[in-house]
Order: C-alpha cells, then structure tokens, then sequence
C-alpha cells in the first residue's frame, strides 16, 4: 500500500510541476491544484498508514488509532487550498477580462524610474 | 507600567490626526496637542522622584529567549531628552498649525510627527539595546517620512532618500556594535551593560565595538564626513526642521554617545575619535554656515557645528566636560528651535529664505525681529543669554585639554569655531534684518499671528531666564543629567563671570572680535569662496549611489524579469536538487517499517488515479477535460481517504471538489476553452524532465517516510489520550480542530474569510469600469447555449433536495465533535446545496428568495468563533480554552455541551459565507456579461406548452 500512495503523491506532483511550467493561466491553476492534492496527501502519509483504525475514540473496546494531527492539519488545508483556488481562478479572470490574454508571464518591460 | 504608555502614547497618538482632520485642522492640532501634553505631564510626574536620584523601571518580557524585552527606566538623561522631545513638540505642533498652508494635508503630517516623537521617546526611555535599535531605526524611518512631506518637490524626496540612506546605514553598523557589546556584557539590558565597564574596556571586542556604535551616533548626529545630508533634509517644512535639528532626531546620536560615555568613554580611542570628530565637525560646519545664503542651510551648518561641539565635549571623558554638554544640549534645543522657527516665519512671510533677498525686515516684523535677536545674540555667545554661558564653559574646557601632546591645539580650533560662529550668527541676523527696508521682497512682509510667533517667543523668554537665573532654570536638570551620564552626582556651577584670569574670557573676547570683523569682509571673503572648488558631498553620494542602484537594477532584470515560468523552473530545480543531495550525502539504510498489503480494489483506485493524471498531461489543452480529469482525481483521493482511516478528510475532500469544480466552471465560461500550444519540444521535454525530477524525489522522500518509524515519539498519543478527557470530544480530528489547536483554526477561518472578500473585491474592480467591464459588456458567447437553461428536472429536483441537504448539514455538524463531520463539512455541505439552487433556477431567481448577506455570514463567524475564544478569559483561563458538560434534558439521550460546538458554529458560518460569496461573486460577473435574468424558476413552464412567450429580460446587474 505505502508504494501505491508514494508513486501516486509522486506522479501528482510530477504533472503539478509539468502543468504550473505551462504558460497559460489555466493549466497553471490546474496544476496549483494538483500539487495541493499531491501535498495534502504527503502530509497526511506522513501519519503513517493503518487501515481501518479511523481516530474516533471507541468507549467500549481497547484499540489502536491512526494518527489524527495529520488528519486535522490536512483537513484545514484542504479548506484553505480551495480558498487559495478561489482567489487565483479570480485573478486570472481578471487579468484575462483586463488585458484579453491569459498569458502567465509578463511581456512588457516596464521599468521603474525613480526620481 | 507608565514609562511604557509614555512611549506607546506617541504611537497611540498617530492614529487620531487622521481621523480628528475631518472635523478640522484645529480639532487636528489640538488632539496631536493634548496627546503630546498628556505624555508630557505622566514624563512630568516622574520627575521629583528621578531629580531625587531615583531610576524608575518597567519592565514588560516581550522575546525573553531573544533577550529582546520591553524594558524601559528613566534617569536623568532620559528626564532631559524625554522632556526636550515632547516640550520642544508641544511647540513645534503649535507653530505647525499655523505654518502649513491649506493645500497641505495636516492629518497626514501630524501622524508623521507623532510616529517619530514615538520613536524618538523610545530611543531615550528604552532599558534593552535591542528594543533601543527598534526605535532607532523607527526614528529613521519616520523622519524619511517627515523630510519627504512634501512630496510633489524633488529636493524633498532626494533629501530624504539621503538622510534615511545615510542613518539608516549608520544605524546597520550601530546594531552590530550594540550586539557585541551586549554578547561582551551577557545582557542586552542597558542597566547591566553600564555596570560591566571594565570587562567592556578590557575586551578585544571594545575598538570594534565602538566604532560601529560611534558610526550610528555619527550618521545620526551629522558628524563630519557624515554632515552632509542634514541641509538636504532641509528641504523639509520648517517644522519639520525644526524639530528634528533642534531637540530630535540629530540629538538622537548625541543621546547615545551620553548613554554609552559610562562605558565607552574614558579610553584613548574614544578620546581621539570622538573629541576630535567633534572638532572637526565643529570648525569645518561653522566656516561653511558663515558662507550659506540660504537662511535654513545657513541655520542647519549651524546646527552640525553645535553638533560637533557637543560631541566634542561628550569626547573628553572628563566630568566636568560631560555637565557642559548637558547643559549645552538643553541651551542648544532652545535657541536652534527658535531660529528655525523664526526662519520659517521669514520664509512664510516673505516667501524667500535667501539671504541676499532680504534685509531690513526689523521695521516690518519687529516681533520677529525680538525673537531672531535673543535667538542669534544667544547663537553667538553673547552674554548674558544662555548659549554664551555654556560656550564660556566648553572654551574654558577646551583650554585645559591636551591633545596629542600639543597644548594649543584644542583651544585655538575651538576658539577659531567660536569666531566663525559669531559671525554667521550675526550674519543671520544682520543681514535679514538689519539694513534698509527694500522694495523688492517677493511678498511684502509683515508679522504673523500670534499662533504662528507664540512658539519661538516662549523658547526666547526661556533663553532670557537660563541665561539670567541659570542654576535656578537649568542648573537641577543639567545635574541630574550629568549625574546619569557620569554616575556620580554632580553638582554644575553655572556663573557669568569667572575673573579676569581665566582662559575662557580671552577666548570670547577674541572669538566675538575676529567674528564682527570677518562679518565686515564678507562680501569679499563670499567672493574667493565661490571663486575656490570644493567637493561637492551631494555629488559624491550620488556617485556612489547612483552605480548601485544601477546594479541593482541589472540584477532585478537578470533575475526578476516578469517570467513565473522561469522563477518556478528554477526554484523547483534549486528545491529538488537540494533534496537529492541531502540524500545522497546522507547515511541511511533501508526502510524497516512492515508494509501494509495491498488489495484488489485500492489498487484499481490507485490505477485510475494514475491514468487520469497523465491524461491531464496529455489531454490539458481541453480545459473541460481537464476538469473532469480533475475531478476522477480528486475523487479517488478522497475515496483513498476514507479508505486509510481518515473519514473527516473524505468528507471534506469530497465537498471541496464539487465546489472546486463549480468554481472552474464558472470562471472557464469567460476564459478560452482551450490552451494554445505555444512550447517547443525542446522546452516540453525539460518541463517534463523537471517534473520527472521533482516527481520522484516526492514520491520516494514519503515512501522513506512511511517505511519508516517515527524517529521521535509522536505527539499524536497525546491527542489521543486527551481527547476525550479534556476536549469532551471522542473524534480526535475535530477535537484537534476546534480545541487543542483552536487558534489555528482561528487564523484559518480568517484567512479564508479575508480570501473570499478579496474575491468580492476583485469582481468589484472589475465591474467598476475600464477594460475588463467593456469586455463583459460586449460579451458575446462563444458556444452554444442550451435551449433550456433551467431544467425542469433538475429545477423540482434540488428542491427537493434542499431541506433534505440541509438536514444533513445540520446532523453532520451536531455530531461532529464524536463522529465524523464538524464546522468544516457541514459549511460545505450546506454551500453546496443552496449553489445547486443556483445551478437550477439562476442567480438572480435564487438571490431575489434568499436575503442573506454573505459578507455578514463570515464576519459573524469570525466574530462567534473569537467571542468563543474570549468568553475563556471570563473563566480566568487563556483565550479559547473550552469548556464542556453533560446534560441530561427529558426524553432525549444525555448528550454534551461544549463551548467547541459555539467556535464550531463560527467556523460552520465562515466556510459557508466564503464559498458562497466566491461563487456569487463569479455569478455578478456572468450578469454583467449579458446572462439573462430568469423571473420565473423553469425556463420552460410545464403549465405553458412550450417555451415562454415573453423573452427573458436582458439587464445589467442592478446595483
């Protein structure tokens, strides 16, 4: 089992990586949301595996539990990488109802001269 | 506890101008007043007790493990700059009410000028060195402010680009002098430094040290070859000036040296670097004064010379030379003030400070005329005013030091600065004031208001009184400040006359005689000084500048050239190398942990999960694809969450990505449907490359992970074992979230919540006007639409659903702490069936039968979740500890209370308001595009055969 999580967090993250190199705001957003995937899923193994010990205290019966800080740090990200999707899917709207273009990469060369 | 609310006053302060400008600038003024006379009064009722000999204390632990605390004490030294800094800016705050015109904005400069008198009372009261730098480059950093007020002037920024350029690289030096000091003492408190003045002297350590302690006081203070960017700073309004030269900021540098002198004085070194800077300083600024024409650069060479002076005597190490400074600070702060002051009421008046331009004003502000005449008489050194009796003593003090073997040396230099100030000061004063009254001023001159000379004239009676009665005035504070520098009690003797054999009184004679004959040569003199070259320190510093920026410059470019592409390429690359080489270098063997078998069906989970991954590459210049690749992908984590024993995490995976989905949706309806291809494939196979590289060493760091056991013991077991005891909860994941690690969850739900505002403040912008909403407006579809946009189906469908969602929502919330769900869950929930609402029957079919406001839902959450936390300290237990209990109410089970249930509730309330105002949001953005607005729930009305016959209406969103 531990093989199938690491080569899938690992090819997760290799097509984040592939995606977030792409120079289109969509496929960046897409591959924003697959590291978030692959990254939640890391933290969350680094609980280590156990199959069908979910933390929810038993009254009744002595029995062994996954790790839940993983679980309860990996829970919040999850909310907050859909915030963090929300925002940028805005910003890419936006930047592509301002400028007409959804290109990731700045073109012109503006530079600053102070006074 | 009062010593530091004297120094947060300042700050507290800062806020109100701003605010108090809208009922006027008196209103403006008088509250920046009273908050200044406030703080002066609680500085004032220390003073008995700190005359007396006393050292009050505060101390508040801020970063103990740092050694960086909130220590503050007040002794005598601090007494006198505490009581310079809020005196001298009661005044300047009077004088600057009437001095800045209307176009200014006033709340603006007031909360500048208590910033900086905030910081500059924090520099003088502060007990820790480390909290002293604060301040210190506080000061900086608001004088940059004050200095470039007037913004719309070029002289005015580039004088504060210098100023804060040259203090703040003195202030750099300074921090690690004061960090070697305090490694050398073993405290940073200043109270333990002053005591360690032997192991201090005796270290290694001392030269450097002191060097780069005396760097940050030099570049404060103005001291040669650092002197050039107090004129630029003159281009600063006169208040600001006058503050900052006078009582504040260049005084900041002396106030250090005067802290230090226990310890760092006494020693050769400091004897000739300080002592003879100061010389320097001295004679050099007080000949270019005399050659200014500009009557602020004139006043502000002046003010470098008396600098110099001062830090000459502070150079000494000698006693009596540490009293004479004191004494002279506090005649300095008077008489400087009031030049200023008077200077800018020249300025004001007669909108011209060049000194060539003016002349006979006495008869047109005879007001202004008194002031400048005991200001400049007391400048001079004339007796019996204030200035001429600590110049009396410095020449006296001069006159027994020996510097380098040389007897002569010290006193003639000084007696030469003394000449040249008599001169520039009677040159300010003649020059403007004295002659015949022209016909040419660009404005024609008269006195100010009373408001506007009412502040210099109180600093003139005060130069009177210390000159005439100097040990009642001045003699106990100069005392107490002495005797803080020195620590040995000190008792000054302030007199007139000291007979016909002292040194002193030949020194005056000659310096006030060669002064009013080098005045009566002036204009020649004026003419071979123009004639002669002379390093040009703006040039200079602009040559050194002006290259590093350019360099910097290249650099950005090189490295910072708009490309994401290139700065992810990198730091993915720079990431995952790093990692491998941690690897490779590393001794570890193999895994030992036993693996978990694996099974049919997870492997068939794991085989989709896969696929649909590499599909997304292959397939990802169809963005619809790609969401439903996406969404098999975000499907199979959350079915592999539920799998490995992590309920709470299906749930919420689960919920996210129907939302996720819907939201990409939406916005992929306004960006194109698919991706160009654009890269070569050169550069695909070295993103593919990098990602195969990045890739692998994820995937094998977490299976070395998981192979392994943990090599500390997890701090999970206490979780487990405390769950239920002490959070009342039995689902440990949730007693986590809303519990032990509550204020995490706290700061999470605020940021989602300030995310979803950022959203709602985004589509604003965008709908305001400009590009984006001329874009929408001409909107045109590019793709078909459905003939039925609201199917009936799916209309009675959701309905249908809705209480039913609901339910659930509710349920999975209630039994969160025990089982799984909570907050997180049910705001998702919840979220997403109100969304399928809007997926039915339209946003604005659905907005006109819902009325709640989603801004308030996220800041009621907020504010539960925070109440919660708060109701703890009515318990007298820190914020957000919980609190729970059984109760047992007929005919229901016994069942729990908890205050994690009410912080629950906020989080329930955030996540809801924050989904649904993303999504709203996105929904303005359709409307704005030309989407029609159904007034009825179906398209198709079942009642009516057909389509409806009256077409929908085509609006904009009403605002």
């Amino acid at each position: 089992m531990e093989l199938l999580v690491a080569s899938a967090i690992g090819v997760m993250t290799a097509v984040g990586i592939y995606l977030i190199l792409r120079q289109r705001t969509f496929p960046v957003i897409v591959g924003l949301a697959m590291l978030s995937y692959a990254v939640n899923v890391f933290i969350f193994a680094s609980g280590r595996i156990k199959i069908g010990f979910p933390p929810i205290l038993n009254k009744y019966a002595e029995t062994s539990y996954t790790d839940p800080l993983t679980q309860a740090l990996v829970l919040t990200a999850i909310v907050i990488s859909f915030g963090m999707t929300a925002v940028i899917v805005m910003m890419a709207l936006g930047s592509f109802l301002e400028t007409g273009d959804d290109r990731i990469d700045m073109t012109d060369k503006t530079d600053g001269e102070d006074a | 506890m009062s010593l530091a609310l004297i120094a947060a006053l300042p700050f507290l302060g800062a806020l109100l101008p701003g605010l108090m400008i809208r009922a006027g600038r008196n209103a403006c003024a008088m509250t920046t007043g009273f908050v200044t006379a406030l703080a002066l009064l609680m500085l004032g009722l220390h003073a008995p007790a700190v005359l007396r000999g006393e050292v009050i204390q505060t101390r508040i632990e801020w970063l103990p493990g740092l050694g960086l605390n909130a220590n503050f004490f007040l002794d005598g030294l601090g007494l006198l700059f505490a009581g310079l800094i809020l005196g001298i800016g009661l005044l300047i705050i009077l004088y600057a009410r009437f001095y800045l015109s209307k176009s200014d904005p006033m709340g603006q400069f007031y909360t500048y000028l208590m910033l900086f008198q905030g910081a500059m009372v924090g520099i003088v009261l502060s007990d820790n060195i480390l909290l002293l730098l604060v301040f210190w480059e506080l000061t900086s950093l608001s004088s940059f402010l004050l200095i470039g007020y007037w913004k719309h002037l070029p002289e005015g920024r580039q004088g504060a680009r210098m100023a804060l350029t040259v203090t703040g690289a003195g202030g750099l030096a300074m921090i690690a002098g004061m960090l070697i000091l305090g490694n050398i003492a073993g405290s940073y408190d200043l109270t333990v430094i002053l005591q360690n003045k032997e192991a201090i002297q005796a270290s290694e350590w001392y030269l450097p040290a002191l060097i780069l302690i005396l760097l940050g006081a030099f570049t404060k203070s103005a001291q040669f070859p650092f002197h050039f960017w107090l004129p630029h700073a003159m281009a600063a309004p006169t208040p600001v000036s006058a503050y900052l030269h006078s009582a504040t900021m260049v005084k900041a540098g002396l106030f250090l040296m005067a802290r230090m002198w226990p310890v760092l004085a006494g020693t050769p070194e400091w004897f000739y670097i300080v002592a003879t800077t100061g010389l320097v300083t001295m004679v050099l600024a007080a000949k270019i004064a005399l050659f200014k024409d500009d009557l602020k650069a004139l006043l502000a060479f002046s003010t470098v010379s008396h600098l110099g002076l001062i830090t000459m005597l502070l150079g000494f190490g000698t006693k009596a030379a540490a009293t004479v400074a004191m004494f002279h600070i506090i005649n300095h702060a008077t008489f400087k003030a009031a030049l200023f002051m008077s200077a800018g009421i020249v300025d004001h008046e007669a909108h011209t400070r060049d000194i060539k331009r003016l002349g006979g004003l006495r008869h047109l502000m005879p007001v202004t005329f008194a002031i400048a005449l005991i200001a400049s008489l007391s400048m001079a050194g004339i007796p019996p005013l204030n200035g001429f009796l600590s110049k009396e003593m410095m020449l006296e003090e001069t006159a027994h030091t020996v510097w380098a073997g040389s007897h002569w040396l010290m006193p003639v230099l000084a007696t030469l600065g003394a000449l040249f100030s008599v001169a520039y000061s009677f040159r300010f004063l003649a020059h403007t004031f004295l002659g015949p009254v022209r016909d040419d001023y660009p404005h024609k001159p008269h006195d100010p208001g009373f408001g506007m000379w009412a502040a210099p004239a109180l600093l003139a009676a005060l130069v009177v009184i210390i000159g005439l009665v100097p040990m009642t005035a001045a003699g106990w504070l100069v005392d107490a400040a002495a005797g803080a520098v020195t620590g040995e009690p000190v008792a000054a003797k302030i007199k007139h006359w000291h007979g016909l054999g002292s040194p002193a009184l030949w020194m005056s004679v000659l310096a006030v005689g060669g002064g009013l004959m080098l005045l009566a040569s002036h204009a020649r003199l004026d003419a071979i000084w123009n004639a002669t070259p002379r390093p040009e320190a703006k040039r200079i510093f602009d040559g050194i500048v002006e290259p590093l920026a350019a360099l910097a410059r290249r650099v950005t470019a090189i490295s910072h050239d708009g490309s994401l592409t290139r700065y992810l390429a990198i730091a993915t690359v720079t990431i995952t190398a790093l990692g491998y080489y941690a690897w490779a270098t590393a001794d570890h063997g193999t895994g030992t942990r036993a693996l978990t078998p694996i099974q049919t069906v997870p492997a068939i989970g794991w085989f989709l999960l896969v696929v649909s991954s590499l599909a997304l590459v292959a397939f990802h210049r169809n963005r619809l694809l790609t969401l439903v690749l996406v969404g098999v992908i975000g499907l199979m984590v959350s079915v592999g969450f539920a799998y490995m024993s992590a309920p709470d995490l299906a749930l919420t995976q689960i919920s996210v990505e129907v939302a996720t989905v819907i939201l990409l949706l939406l916005a992929l309806n306004f960006l194109p449907k698919t991706t160009p291809v654009e890269s070569s494939g050169g550069r695909k196979l070295r993103d593919g490359l990098i990602a195969a590289f990045g890739g692998t060493g994820v995937g094998v760091l977490i299976y070395a992970l998981m192979t392994r056991d943990f090599a500390f013991p997890s701090i999970a077991e206490y979780h487990l074992a405390n769950s239920y005891k002490e959070g009342g909860g039995t689902n440990v994941v949730n007693v986590i979230l809303v519990d032990f690690r509550g204020y995490d969850t706290f700061g999470e739900i605020t940021v989602l919540g300030i995310g979803a505002i950022v959203i709602y403040a985004l589509t604003e912008a965008l709908l305001r006007g400009g590009p984006a909403n001329d874009r929408l407006l001409a909107w045109s579809p590019d793709q078909r639409r459905a003939g039925d946009r609201h199917p009936l189906m799916l209309v009675v469908a959701t309905r249908l659903m809705l209480p039913v969602a609901l339910i659930v929502g509710v349920y999975i919330f209630l039994r969160g702490h025990n089982m799984p769900g909570g907050g997180f869950i049910a705001g998702l929930v919840v979220a997403i069936a109100l969304v399928m609402q809007y997926m039915a029957s339209g946003f604005a079919w659905t907005q006109a039968r819902q009325k709640i406001d989603y801004h308030a839902l996220i800041g009621a959450g907020v504010l539960i979740a925070a109440a919660t936390g708060i109701g703890a300290w009515f318990n007298g237990v820190p914020f957000l500890t919980s609190d729970f209990g059984y109760v047992n109410i007929w005919p229901l089970e016994e069942f729990e209370l908890a205050t994690a249930a009410l912080f629950d509730l906020g989080v329930f309330l955030t996540v809801l308001g924050a989904v649904m105002l993303a999504l709203a949001s996105l929904s303005r953005i359709a409307i704005r595009a030309g989407e029609t607005i159904n007034v009825d729930a179906f398209d198709i009305h079942p009642e009516n055969d057909g389509p409806r016959t009256e077409p929908a209406t085509t609006t904009t969103e009403a605002r």
